[in-house]
């Protein structure tokens, strides 16, 4: 695909600390994206605070709470993963990999139940502010887990081939990042969509 | 700098050597990447252009003329629309930058060339989609403003989609430029030896990083708003329309300087090769960059002065703008002082380096009229406004485009242009250019407002005088774009340095090797001390 020979080197970035970086800066853009939800949030909020009180009651706390702990678990898993194969346990990235897949799945099904237990009870995007937000911020938290749950297939696949070792990883390392920055925005979503009613 | 093969010549064809779409469509070369980045730009200000004059030839009859009002409304909106996103924000940064940063640090290639390829990628894609929403073509202005927006025929969701991926495209390079800048320099260059070029570009790729995910976000929720009417913008929803602007104009004001500190760069470097002296201020224009796109976040606010926002806030946003003025005059003067008693020599480089200059002065001592309260109320929305953005757009980001195309094109093509054609385009694109766009200071000083398609009758002869300017100003691009077409076959082979320039693109051969550099040279002066070799940093 490319005709760069010996120099193929230089084309696969400068190393771990470059790639680091590199996923620090793109993690910034990601708080500005959501950054631009939060202010809303916060300027309807204080325009009405009594439809933001009763919104939130409206939320399923048990279900919310449990999708906490199913993320702070696979952040977990993440971490115990990149352990492993820093120490060259390639069937240990594997076996934790593939419980990160399970754990951000099966956040993605509670979050499924919730959506459609509002859609019964006719709360929808559009139904007020409050669940304009709710369904846009979650969502857009939802899309970000299933690229997650991608970029972790596409790793898992890399460690099936033998692509990882204790010299190299830099792919699970900074894919890691990203999930922990999915983790800490949901950390922010429940207490102020769930709790602050 | 370090002394190169500066006599090498252009025999041979570089990273130009490979042919065939395939090793175009997958090159992790950022030079080829950017040439790509180059025809797709470039021809999207073409098809602009001909939207300027469809627009210019409708205007000069103060009636219906031969196109609707609904009409009219969609060609001003795609002329602006592309200008602004799939020509001006990253003509310079996507082709230009890409082609050269990594030759100018002294580096193989950007830090993630294969990021870089799919950023291509994912603005070609972006583009796509926005040629799909032309089904139903937009006629909300570039601006996109709710509610009209929210409820307009036009395919916005489509079009808003389009312009995420072009916003992502233009996040990924940014970040690419950002981390190559800061780890891919070669030894000996330090942050003070830094072509002035790379200056402009990292505040750029900064603003370009910060910026975008505000207008990704606001895309999204425009698209939100026409699916599932979730009402943020939505006064009858509890929701408010301001939100909207505040948020386009977060992003919309910063990028006016990702549109025009990259030819600042451009202009930094072609002033003092062309006077052979070293470059007044260095730092000073380093650290204005810098500043201009720190500053370019906090005055959003002059936008929307009639728009119903507090007047406190409009003081202070008003204030606030002309602090940007004052790291813009600096560059300004700057430039002036390297020319004072320097040994100048007009080539085109150089010629369209002083348009710039020209045309941005003007357009920048017109800024503040706008950005005062009381003339913008009087102002607002008329052709002045539309003077002011194309003298500081065209005047200035265009023409430090063609600056550095000319400067360049040796380097890119292993080709001269030819000076002769390059000469002449200039002196049409200067007379046409003011001619189209002096009158519409004029028009707007007389209350002529902006985006009617049909005008009392007393504005007429102003308005036929600026479309004839625009036919001058048609001409002039024509004839420099025959020239381009013509020298890449037929221009004379260029040599490694034909401007005797002292940065490390020059310090290799035309065109380039794919690599770059055959050895990567080690950097033990700032580029710009002409006249005084050895004399050290500045
Ligand atoms: C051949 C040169 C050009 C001519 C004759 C021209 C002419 C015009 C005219 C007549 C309008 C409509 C004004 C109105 O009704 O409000 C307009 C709008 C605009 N032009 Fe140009 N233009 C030219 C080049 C450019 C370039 C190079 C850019 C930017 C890179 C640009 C950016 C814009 C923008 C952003 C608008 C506002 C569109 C809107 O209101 O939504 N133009 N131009
Ligand atoms: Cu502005």
């Amino acid at each position: 695909m490319h005709e760069l020979g010996g120099a193929e080197a230089a084309h696969t970035a400068g190393g771990p600390e470059t790639a680091r970086l590199g996923i620090w800066l793109f993690l910034a853009t990601e708080v500005l994206l959501f950054g631009g939800l939060f202010t809303a949030y916060t300027v309807f909020r204080m325009q009405d605070p009594a439809l933001f009180h009763a919104g939130s009651l409206k939320l399923n706390r048990m279900l919310g709470a449990a999708n906490t702990v199913v993320l702070i678990c696979s952040s977990l898993t993440v971490a115990l993963g990149l352990a492993a194969i820093r120490e060259g346990k390639i069937r240990m990235l594997k076996v934790f990999l593939g419980l990160t897949l399970l754990l951000g799945a099966g956040f993605l099904g509670i979050k499924a139940i919730e959506y459609s237990e509002h859609f019964a009870r006719r709360e929808f995007p559009g139904t007020d502010l409050f669940f304009s937000l709710y369904f846009v911020m979650t969502a857009l938290h939802a899309f970000h887990i299933a690229a997650g749950l991608a970029v972790f297939s596409g790793l898992l696949w890399l460690a099936a081939k033998g692509k990882f070792d204790a010299g190299y990883h830099t792919p699970v390392e900074v894919a890691g990042l990203y999930w922990h920055f999915v983790d800490v925005v949901w950390i922010y979503l429940f207490p102020l969509l769930y709790l602050i009613g | 700098m370090a002394d190169g093969i500066s006599g090498a010549s252009g025999t041979g064809r570089g990273y130009l050597a490979e042919t065939g779409l395939r090793s175009w469509a997958f090159s992790l070369d950022h030079k080829r990447i950017g040439v790509m980045y180059l025809y797709t730009t470039m021809f999207f200000f073409l098809v602009g252009g001909l939207f300027a004059e469809l627009l210019r030839l409708k205007l000069m009859t103060p009636g219906p003329g031969f196109v609707s009002d609904k009409t009219y409304n969609v060609f001003f909106t795609l002329h602006g629309a592309l200008m602004i996103f799939l020509f001006i924000i990253p003509a310079i940064p996507s082709a230009l930058g890409n082609f050269f940063i990594p030759m100018m640090v002294g580096a193989h290639d950007v830090a993630f060339p294969r990021l870089n390829l799919a950023g291509y990628w994912i603005f070609l894609a972006g583009i796509v989609v926005v040629i799909a929403s032309l089904v139903r073509p937009m006629d909300t202005g570039w601006t996109f403003y709710t509610p009209y927006s929210a409820k307009s025929g036009a395919a916005v969701t489509l079009l808003s989609f389009g312009l995420f991926l072009v916003g992502m495209s233009s996040i990924l390079t940014g970040l690419n430029f950002i981390i190559t800048i800061h780890t891919q320099r070669a030894p000996g260059m330090t942050w003070s030896r830094m072509p002035l070029f790379i200056w402009g570009m990292y505040a750029t790729s900064v603003i370009q990083v910060l910026a975008t995910p505000v207008i990704g976000m606001t895309f999204i929720l425009l698209a939100a708003e026409r699916l599932f009417g979730v009402g943020f913008f939505d006064p009858a929803k509890g929701g408010d329309p301001l939100l909207f602007q505040h948020f386009f104009w977060f992003y919309s004001h910063p990028v006016v300087y990702v549109m025009i500190l990259p030819a600042m760069g451009i202009i930094s470097e072609i002033i003092p090769v062309f006077s052979r002296k070293p470059i007044f201020g260095y730092k000073a224009i380093a650290y204005s960059s810098m500043a201009i796109a720190l500053a370019g976040f906090l005055v959003w606010g002059h936008h929307m002065f009639v728009s119903g926002m507090s007047s406190v806030a409009a003081v202070i946003f008003s204030l606030l703008t002309f602090s940007v003025a004052v790291p813009t005059g600096v560059k300004v003067f700057n430039w002036i002082a390297t020319l004072y008693r320097g040994s100048i020599s007009f080539e085109s480089p150089m010629l369209y380096a002083l348009m710039f200059i020209f045309l941005f002065i003007i357009g920048g001592l017109t800024g503040p009229f706008l950005g005062s309260l009381g003339t913008n109320v009087q102002l607002h929305d008329t052709y002045f406004v539309v003077a002011h953005f194309h003298y500081t757009m065209m005047g200035g980001t265009v023409m430090g485009w063609l600056a550095g195309l000319h400067y360049w094109f040796p380097k890119m093509t292993g080709r001269m242009l030819s000076e002769k054609l390059a000469r002449r385009a200039a002196v049409l694109i200067l007379i046409g250019f003011n001619v189209t766009f002096f009158t519409m200071f004029i028009l707007g000083y007389k209350g002529m407002p902006r985006r009617w398609a049909e005008y009392p009758v007393q504005y007429q002869t102003m308005h036929i005088i600026a479309t004839v300017g625009s036919w001058v100003l048609a001409a002039g691009i024509i004839v420099m774009v025959w020239n381009f077409t013509r020298s890449l076959y037929r221009g004379e082979a260029a040599p490694g340095n034909p401007w005797g320039a002292l940065t490390l693109e020059w310090q290799t051969a035309s065109p380039p090797p794919v690599e770059n550099f055959e050895v990567i040279p080690t950097v033990t002066e700032w580029p710009y001390s002409f006249g005084r070799k050895g004399a050290g940093d500045a």
